[in-house]
């Protein structure tokens, strides 16, 4: 009875777990497969035959590659320039009580679950005020504002963890402040940082709603898309998400190699 | 009460040593917490000097001021009052980074994103010593913690006793003027604790430093102390070697927190020639050296160790020193002794550890009724 009991329960884990794999790999297999279709007319919806030709032809649209082109800026400057600064936030956060460290806590919990179209708009009343004009420039600024939160709360999370006595290991070896914090702290929050500034560039590279307020007539990769859903989508898109997609997984399994190789190192 | 600190058996290491100077002293040190904006004190008032070379230790129950104290000598705290001095230099107010001193973490510290080799070089590297000359000294260090070969290791891949040996090396390494250690066998299990007791002896004779240790374990610093600061309430309540904290425990405290203790409290009724007698009914006494000038009528208390008394099943003939009766509450066998709680005229729970080295079947049972007997030296007074 219980024997049985246990192998049904299995059963039913490897189902769900199949059922929630597919749900994740489902639409991300049709953007790949979509890049291959060869479509008849300008909208690229229905099955019609193989081919290779869009990746032959993946840059051909100048305009789409010039918009590839500054995501892939933007979002770079977005993960270095969040990555250093919250990688600072997320210190003092984590190791410091402070005046006022309650207060930038909350904020960055508020800059996280504020709406993305208030965010946006207000963000665009405040460049006009000031005088700015929206471009490449209002754009990262505003990506860094959004991100830089995320980079804050992972990094913040693992100094939480931190044993204290490191820190006071280092100081007792003869470690000045600045040394301890670059030799022993920034090395073992490092993957943390990483994963921030990974999360970072892919909330940048993939923004529409704050863009679309913050960057004028600046056109992003998320950008060009909209405005050619309206036309038909080239497949070209499908081609750049699918690179996009390899090179994040390409990411993930090389740092998941290198830790699992830290590991086993004897 | 306290004996002068050894004299180091071996050359001083690092060189430069001021003789003359003890390693570590406390003059009229303070140190108070704030807590809701209010003072608690962690050390109520502390004068102390620890030798050159000596395996020092402070004993005591989790809050007496032991950590507190420690972390003073590594600069991680500073004394609300008073001075601190290193070899004769006052090193109040001196940040930890630039004092000569390295410690031993009770989690071990140890940073986990460097192997052995580099966790033992961090010091010297910090320090800017020749390349050649770091090798030199880790692979020395390793080799005297016995783990050579372990360099490439990552701290995480090791198990604790060998962590514990890395945290040793990374701090002897750097030739401090003393090695500060925090309950750093705590996180062991008993038979590793034992060896690595006798491993931090044996190290502690090699290099010849002073070690200072803390501990709320009383058979740790019985085992391997020169002297022993036993520690309560922000005070030092006994300073001596541990055959002097064990055998004449100065304050109730004392006798109760190391071993286990029997106290008797008693009217003096008979004094003579540095002997008291304390009545305790008919036929019933404890006999105690005290100092002169304790007479007839004094209130005293008295400690008697465990396993000092002997248990007889008859009434003993000609006895000298001690002798009480009572009824057997509890026996515990304990393979190399029996255990028994006796209820006495004199105390309701005495402990009596008979040693199982005659005849097994000559055991009292619950119930009985037994005579306990001991010397006079054996019973000590407190705080006399």
């Amino acid at each position: 009875m219980r024997g049985r009991f246990r192998l049904g329960g299995a059963q039913v884990m490897h189902a769900y777990t199949w059922l929630l794999i597919g749900w994740l790999v489902v639409p991300i297999s049709v953007m790949i497969l979509f890049g291959f279709n060869d479509p008849s007319g300008r909208y690229n919806q229905t099955w019609q035959g193989f081919t290779l030709k869009w990746y032959g032809e993946v840059f051909a649209l100048e305009a789409l590659t010039d918009a590839l082109v500054m995501s892939l800026i933007i979002a770079v400057l977005t993960a270095l320039i969040a990555g250093a600064l919250g990688t600072g936030i997320g210190y003092a956060l984590g190791r410091f009580r402070f005046r006022g460290s309650g207060g930038l806590n909350l904020l960055m919990f508020a800059a996280i679950s504020s709406p993305e179209l208030v965010m946006g708009s207000s963000l665009l009343s405040m460049f006009v005020s000031v005088g700015i004009s929206p471009g490449p420039v209002t754009i990262t600024i505003a990506h860094v504002m959004f991100s830089v939160s995320f980079v804050a709360i992972v990094v913040r999370a693992r100094v939480m963890t931190l044993d204290r006595s490191l820190e006071e290991a280092a100081a007792d070896l003869g470690a000045s402040g600045w040394t301890t914090f670059w030799k022993v702290i920034f090395p073992i929050l490092l993957p943390a940082i990483f994963s921030g500034v990974m999360l970072a560039f892919a909330l940048s590279i993939d923004d529409f709603v704050i863009t679309n307020f913050t960057g004028g007539t600046t056109q992003t990769f998320p950008m060009w898309i909209w405005g050619a859903t309206r036309v038909g989508l080239p497949p070209q898109v499908n081609v750049m998400g699918t690179m996009i997609f390899v090179g994040g997984v390409l990411i993930a399994v090389i740092s998941n190699i290198r830790a699992g190789r830290r590991r086993v190192a004897a | 009460m306290t004996t002068s600190p050894p004299h180091a058996t071996s050359a001083p290491p690092g060189g430069g040593l001021r003789a003359g100077h003890p390693a570590i002293e406390f003059a009229g040190v303070r140190k108070d917490y704030l807590s809701h904006g209010e003072a608690v004190p962690a050390v109520k008032s502390l004068d102390l000097a620890i030798g050159q070379g000596e395996f020092f230790s402070l004993l005591g129950p989790s809050g007496c001021g032991k950590t507190t104290t420690m972390r003073m000598i590594a600069g991680f705290e500073e004394p609300t009052a008073g001075k601190v001095f290193l070899d004769g230099r006052d090193v109040t107010g001196v940040v930890p980074n630039k004092r000569d001193v390295n410690m031993v973490f009770q989690s071990y510290a140890l940073f986990p994103h460097l192997n052995v080799r580099e966790n033992v070089a961090f010091g010297l590297e910090r320090k800017k010593v020749a390349k050649a000359e770091i090798n030199r000294r880790v692979g020395e260090m390793l080799d005297i913690v016995s783990l050579t070969g372990y360099e490439k290791r990552q701290p995480k891949e090791m198990s604790g006793g060998q962590q514990q040996r890395v945290a040793l090396a990374r701090a002897l390494v750097n030739h401090p003027r003393a090695l500060l250690l925090d309950e750093p066998l705590g996180a062991l299990d008993l038979k590793l604790r034992q060896q690595m007791q006798i491993e931090l002896k044996r190290i502690q004779r090699e290099v010849g430093i002073t070690f200072v240790y803390v501990t709320h374990d009383q058979g740790e610093a019985l085992t391997m102390s020169d002297r022993i600061a036993v520690m309560n309430g922000g005070l030092i309540e006994q300073l001596g070697s541990p055959r002097d904290i064990y055998e004449r425990p100065a304050t109730r405290f004392v006798a109760g927190f190391i071993g286990t203790s029997n106290l008797i409290d008693g009217r003096v009724s008979w004094a003579d020639q540095g002997l008291a007698v304390i009545d305790k009914g008919p036929g019933e006494r404890v006999v105690v050296p005290v100092p002169a000038g304790v007479g007839v009528g004094r209130d005293i208390e008295v400690s008697v160790r465990p396993e000092k008394i002997d248990l007889h099943r008859t009434i003993p003939g000609n006895v000298t020193g001690s002798l009480l009766s009572g009824v057997v509450t509890e026996v515990v066998y304990h393979g190399t002794s029996t255990n028994y709680t006796v209820a006495t005229t004199a105390g309701t729970d005495f402990v009596v550890f008979d040693q199982n080295a005659h005849d097994a079947e000559d055991v009292a049972s619950r119930g009985e009724r037994v005579f306990l007997t001991w010397a006079p030296q054996h019973s000590y007074p407190i705080g006399v």
